[in-house]
C-alpha cells in the first residue's frame, strides 16, 4: 500500500527553490522484502531558508536527506522521483557527477562528530582533503583555506589546531570543525542531520547560532533534521513532519508548532515535558512506528491515532489521505482526514499542553 | 615514552628469566638422564660420567643455572674429554654433537628463518589486505563467496600437506636453498621464493579473512560516510579512510603471528631444506642436544616478548589516540 501525492496545491515559493524534491521514493531490497523508507516525498526549499524535517527514527528523514546528498549505494538502493539541486537532477546522475555534487552542491554534517571525523587523521588533513577534492590548489593554499574556515567557525588558534586530532577537541569544537569541513567548498545547500543531539545543551545553542550565522553569510539553504522541537523553534523557517516515509504536515514554523493540524504532530508536542510550572503527566503517542515492510493501509498513522473514530466511514483504514490544505490557510498542508483539525487542536489539544 | 619502554624492557627481562628457569628445570631435572640418552646403547659408566661432567650435570641445579646465566654475560669454558673449549659471551652452551657453541648455531639459523618469514609476511600482508578489502567491498557477491570459500579451503588443508604439495608439484620454482643475502641477493631470493609462496599463500588465506572482517566493520563507520559525503573518489574512501582504520586490529594479529613463525617455521624449513631455527630445534630435539634446545627456547621467549613490545609501540604510530604510559 502506498500513498501517491502528485497533486498538491501549495503556495508558490517566494524564490526559485534551490532544492526541489518531488515524488521521491527510496527502496532497499532486503531478504525479508523491499523496504520503502521514503514513499513519494515532495518538498522544496529556496536559498536563505531553513527547513526542519521532524519525525521519529525510521520516518525516512535521514534516508531522504542521504538521497539528496547522493550518498546511497546504487547497488543496494532503488531511488525514483526527482531531486533537483540548483537545477541539476540528482536521481540517476553519473557517479562522477554525483561525486562533484557532494561537497560543492550540497554538504552534510552529522549527528556525532566524534565518530564522523576520522580518528587517525588531523583536523587540518581532513579539511584540506575536502577542499582539494574540488579545487586544484597546492597543499599550502588548501591549508590556508582550512585555517580560514576554522577561524570562521570560531576555533581559536586555527593554524595550530589544524594539526590536532579529533580526540584532542571537545565535542562542540569537533562539531565546529565538522561544519568548517562541510562549508569549505562553499555549498549552497547544507544538510544538518541532528547536529546537536550528541552535544551538551549549552554547546547545542552555540552550534545552532553558528549554523544560522553562517547561513546568513553564505546565503545557503539549510535542511535541519531533528526530533527536538525546541531546536525546530529556534532555527527553522519551515517545518516538514515525516511519518512512515512521507510528509504528514508541512508549513511555516509558526503554523506547524503554533497550530499543528495532524494528530501525529499533536502527539509530538504532547510528548514534550514542560521545563517550568507544574509537573504534568506526559501524553506519549501510543504504539510504535510501523514496520516499513508492512505499512498499515489507508493512513499509515491510523493504528496509533486516537482521533480515527471521528472520521466518517472507515476512511482512515482504507483511503490514504493527500497532503493538502485542511484549513483556510493554503500554505499549511496536512495528510489527515479529520474534519476541522484546527478547531480540534484549539479545543482539545491546546488545553492539555503544559 | 622512554620511561614506558624502560619499564617494558624490565618486565620483558623478567619474563625471559622465568622462561629460562622453567625450561632449565624441565630439561635438566627431568626423570630421564640426558647423559644416558646422549651416550646411547653401548655405554660405559665412565663415558656417562664424562658426559655428565662436560654438561655440568654433576653440579647442583642451582650452580648449573648460575653457570649458564654467567656464560650469557661473561662467556665460559667447557672441558670435554680433557680438551677445553672456550665459548664467548653471549654463551648459551656448547653443542657436543655438533661441536660448536650454541650461539654460533643460532647465529647461522636466525638469518635463514628471518628471510623466510619476512619474505612470506610481505606476500600475505599485501595480498591479504588487498583481497580482504575487495571482498569486504563486494560483501555477499559471488566473487566474495568464491574468495572466502577458497580461503577457508586453503586454511583447512594441514599446512605440511600444502607445503609438501608445493614442494613436490610446483617444480617451475627455483630449487629451494639458502644463500646469504649479502653474498648474492638474487640467489637468496630465488632459493626462498618457493618457501615464501607456500607460507605466504596459506597466511594470505587467513589474512584475507581477518582483513575482510575488519574492513566490513570499518566501512560501516560514520567517518567513512563522512568521507563519501566530501566528494572524494570511492577508491580513496575505501583505501585511505576505510583500510587505514582496519589495519590497526590486523597489526596485533600480525605481531603474534610473526613471533610464532620466527620460532617455528618448522614445516616450511624442513620441507624446503632451509637450515633455519625450526630445523635446528627439531634436530636438537631428536638428538637430545640439550644446550641447543635451551638456546632455541630462550631465543623464542625473547622473540615473543620483543614482538609484543614492538606491537605496542607500533600501535602508537597507527592510532594517534593511543598514548603509552
Amino acid at each position: 500500500m502506498t500513498s501517491q501525492t502528485a497533486n498538491q496545491p501549495r503556495q508558490a515559493p517566494v524564490a526559485t527553490p534551490y532544492l526541489e524534491v518531488s515524488d521521491l521514493r527510496v527502496t532497499f531490497p532486503t531478504p525479508d522484502g523491499a523496504v520503502t523508507a521514503v514513499r513519494g516525498l515532495n518538498y522544496s526549499l529556496p536559498l536563505g531558508r531553513t527547513l526542519a524535517i521532524v519525525g521519529e527514527s525510521g520516518s525516512g528523514k535521514s534516508v531522504s536527506s542521504m538521497a539528496v546528498m547522493g550518498l546511497h549505494d546504487p547497488k543496494s538502493t532503488r531511488i525514483s522521483g526527482s531531486i533537483k539541486v540548483g537545477g541539476q537532477e540528482i536521481v540517476g546522475m553519473s557517479p562522477a557527477a554525483l561525486r562533484k555534487h557532494r561537497g560543492t552542491g550540497a554538504a552534510m554534517i552529522f549527528q556525532d562528530p566524534q565518530s564522523s571525523l576520522h580518528p587517525y587523521f588531523t583536523i587540518g588533513n581532513q579539511i584540506v582533503e575536502s577542499y582539494r577534492a574540488h579545487h586544484a590548489v597546492s597543499k599550502r593554499a588548501a591549508r590556508e583555506r582550512a585555517a580560514e574556515m576554522l577561524n570562521r567557525v570560531g576555533i581559536p588558534n586555527p593554524r595550530r589546531r589544524l594539526d590536532s586530532y579529533p580526540h584532542e577537541f571537545s565535542g562542540g569544537m569537533r562539531q565546529r570543525a565538522m561544519i568548517a569541513m562541510a562549508l569549505v567548498n562553499d555549498p549552497k545547500l547544507l544538510i544538518a542531520d541532528e547536529p546537536t543531539t550528541a552535544l551538551d545543551v549549552t554547546v547545542q545553542a552555540q552550534i545552532l547560532d553558528l549554523i544560522q550565522d553562517l547561513q546568513r553569510d553564505f546565503g545557503s539553504a539549510v535542511v535541519f533534521i531533528t526530533h527536538d522541537l525546541g531546536v525546530v523553534a529556534q532555527v527553522a523557517d519551515d517545518v516538514l513532519v515525516m511519518y512512515a516515509g512521507n510528509a504528514v504536515e508541512h508549513g511555516t514554523v509558526r503554523q506547524v508548532l503554533g497550530a499543528p493540524l495532524h494528530p501525529y504532530a499533536w502527539g509530538l508536542l504532547e510528548s514534550l515535558p514542560a521545563v517550568s510550572g507544574e509537573p504534568a503527566p506526559l501524553h506519549p503517542i501510543p504504539g510504535s512506528p510501523p514496520s516499513l515492510l508492512a505499512v498499515p493501509g489507508g493512513c499509515p498513522f491510523h493504528p496509533r491515532c486516537e482521533f480515527r473514530d471521528r472520521v466518517p466511514g472507515a476512511m482512515c483504514t482504507t483511503v490514504a489521505p493527500d497532503l493538502v490544505a485542511r484549513t483556510a490557510d493554503p500554505a499549511h498542508t496536512s495528510r489527515c482526514h479529520l474534519p476541522a483539525p484546527d478547531r480540534v487542536f484549539a479545543s482539545e489539544i491546546l488545553p492539555r499542553l503544559p | 615514552m622512554l620511561l614506558y619502554i624502560l619499564k617494558r624492557v624490565l618486565s620483558a627481562i623478567s619474563v625471559v628469566f622465568v622462561a629460562l628457569v622453567a625450561s632449565f628445570a624441565l630439561f635438566f631435572l627431568a626423570p630421564t638422564d640426558p647423559a644416558g640418552v646422549i651416550c646411547g646403547n653401548r655405554c660405559t659408566p665412565e663415558r656417562v660420567a664424562d658426559i655428565r661432567s662436560s654438561l655440568g650435570l654433576d653440579e647442583p641445579p642451582a650452580e648449573q643455572i648460575t653457570g649458564y646465566i654467567k656464560g650469557i654475560f661473561a662467556g665460559r669454558d667447557f672441558t670435554n674429554g680433557g680438551t677445553v673449549q672456550h665459548c664467548d659471551a653471549p654463551c648459551l652452551g656448547y653443542s657436543y654433537s655438533l661441536g660448536q657453541p650454541v650461539t654460533k648455531l643460532l647465529a647461522q639459523a636466525v638469518p635463514v628463518t628471518i628471510s623466510v618469514v619476512i619474505g612470506a609476511a610481505v606476500v600475505y600482508l599485501f595480498l591479504g589486505a588487498l583481497l580482504g578489502t575487495m571482498a569486504a567491498q563486494r560483501r555477499g557477491s559471488p566473487s566474495d563467496k568464491l574468495l572466502m570459500g577458497s580461503a577457508i579451503t586453503i586454511n583447512s588443508i594441514p599446512y605440511f600437506v600444502f607445503a609438501l604439495l608445493v614442494a613436490l608439484y610446483v617444480t617451475v620454482l627455483p630449487h629451494p636453498q639458502y644463500t646469504s643475502f649479502l653474498s648474492n641477493p638474487i640467489a637468496w631470493a630465488g632459493g626462498l621464493v618457493a618457501a615464501w609462496l607456500t607460507l605466504g599463500v596459506t597466511n594470505t588465506a587467513s589474512y584475507t579473512r581477518y582483513a575482510r572482517a575488519s574492513m566490513i566493520e570499518s566501512l560501516g563507520q560514520d567517518f567513512v560516510r563522512t568521507a563519501r559525503s566530501k566528494g572524494i573518489s570511492e577508491r580513496r574512501v575505501v583505501y585511505r579512510h576505510g583500510l587505514r582504520a582496519a589495519l590497526t586490529p590486523l597489526a596485533t594479529i600480525f605481531g603474534i603471528d610473526l613471533a610464532g613463525q620466527l620460532t617455528g617455521a618448522l614445516f616450511t624449513e624442513s620441507i624446503f631444506g632451509l637450515p633455519g631455527l625450526g630445523v635446528l630445534t627439531l634436530r636438537a630435539f631428536n638428538q637430545y642436544d640439550l644446550p641447543v634446545l635451551m638456546g632455541c627456547v630462550l631465543l623464542g621467549a625473547v622473540v615473543l616478548v620483543v614482538m609484543n613490545l614492538v606491537v605496542d609501540i607500533v600501535y602508537t604510530f597507527l592510532d594517534p589516540r593511543v598514548r603509552l604510559g
